[in-house]
């Protein structure tokens, strides 16, 4: 049954999000694409894409798309889509939620406690890495072309690549401004 | 004071009007809750920060959430975190109804095809300025690599990082004391 996959994947996204949305990102790949193959990589990759370059949390973006398109590719029309998003949506909220309630006084007051610290000392190097693996685990053949079979688009889509993260990393370009000028690239390209 | 119906329409337009997450999030709220309405003293606002950077969750919402529960208890927290994700959820809802029609567009593919290397670039890139906040060093920049090669090569899930980075630091924070 979809939904109960569905709030049982993103609870479980939401207890072992670290680190934010980009961290999430890793979680959210593992599970929808790769072990329960609910939808492709590329779909996958247009979803963040979309999640980035709109209002709010990219986590609770990535969600509600990935809850609708999974309940669609399931075969079941529009309106379970809407409730399997929504469904996707509170699911990566509720156990922090009731995390949060039950130990805030705790954390405030221990938050520099020697085993937190040490926790985090290797918790956050790791969570570096989560968002590392989410790139990587997107630089695939779907998503740059294959360059045997397509090297036009393999050498357009490593160019892009490089310059978008040059123009971000160095240059600051917004994520939506870099998004729209990589898509106009595209539509004028191909 | 705050009542249920402001900390739902404060955390909504902060969920509306911030774009690119969990960051940008934080100095709007600071600014609405901090300097404007004056709900929480500077102080109160950093304890927030606190425990939303150490509890799991998404940062915007476990903040909604703490902020919301120190006004007006739980349900104050519950309206906190449900009015911070409900303008997200309803404008995906909308572009992915849009969108299942088009999708198989010969256009919309040409710009997703630009746009999916950028994608790309746009999440390794905050992956160096964590990797600056975690303060890396030359006896901890194994475990990112470690970390990674493991989800991305040997299909490790990333549960299993966190549980292992998380439990490893506690264990050696035991055995350095």
């Amino acid at each position: 049954m979809i939904f109960l996959e569905l709030f049982y994947v993103f609870s479980k996204i939401g207890i072992f999000n670290f680190g934010g949305g980009y961290a999430m990102l890793s979680l959210i790949q593992d599970e929808v694409v790769n072990k329960h193959h609910w939808m492709s990589i590329n779909e996958f990759t247009d979803i963040v894409a979309i999640s980035q370059s709109t209002p709010g949390p990219i986590g609770i973006n990535c969600a509600t798309y990935t809850g609708y398109t999974a309940v669609i590719h399931a075969g079941y029309p529009t309106w379970a889509a809407v409730l399997g998003a929504i469904l996707a949506s509170l699911s990566v909220i509720w156990l922090p939620f009731i995390l949060m309630v039950s130990i805030s006084k705790f954390l405030i007051k221990h938050h520099d406690s020697k085993t937190v610290t040490s926790v985090f000392s290797t918790l956050r190097p790791a969570i570096v890495g989560l968002i590392g693996a989410a790139a990587i685990m997107l630089m695939s053949k779907e998503n740059f072309g294959d360059p045997s079979e397509s090297p036009f688009v393999f050498v357009v889509s490593i160019t892009i690549f490089l310059l978008a993260f040059v123009g971000t990393r160095l240059y600051k370009v917004h994520p939506i401004i870099m998004i729209l000028l990589c898509g106009l690239a595209g539509l004028l390209i191909y | 004071m705050s009542s249920y119906a402001q900390i739902f329409l404060t955390f909504a337009k902060i969920g509306s009007f911030t774009i690119g997450g969990g960051f940008a999030m934080v100095q709007m709220m600071e600014r609405e809750v901090v300097e404007k309405k004056h709900w929480l003293d500077h102080e109160e606002f950093m304890d927030t920060l606190v425990v939303a950077q150490s509890t799991p969750g998404l940062f915007a919402i476990d903040m909604a959430s703490h902020i919301g529960m120190k006004l007006k208890g739980v349900t104050g927290g519950i309206v906190g975190a449900i009015a911070t994700a409900l303008p997200s959820i309803v404008t995906i809802l909308l572009i992915a109804i849009f969108f299942q029609t088009f999708k198989d567009n010969l256009y919309v593919e040409k710009v997703f095809m630009g746009v999916r290397p950028c994608v790309v670039a746009l999440i390794l890139a905050p992956c160096f300025n964590m990797a600056k906040k975690a303060k890396l060093n030359k006896f901890n920049f194994w475990i990112p690599i470690v970390a990674a090669i493991l989800i991305a090569a040997f299909g490790v899930s990333p549960i299993w990082c966190i549980l292992a980075a998380g439990i490893g630091g506690f264990i050696w924070g035991e055995l350095k004391n």
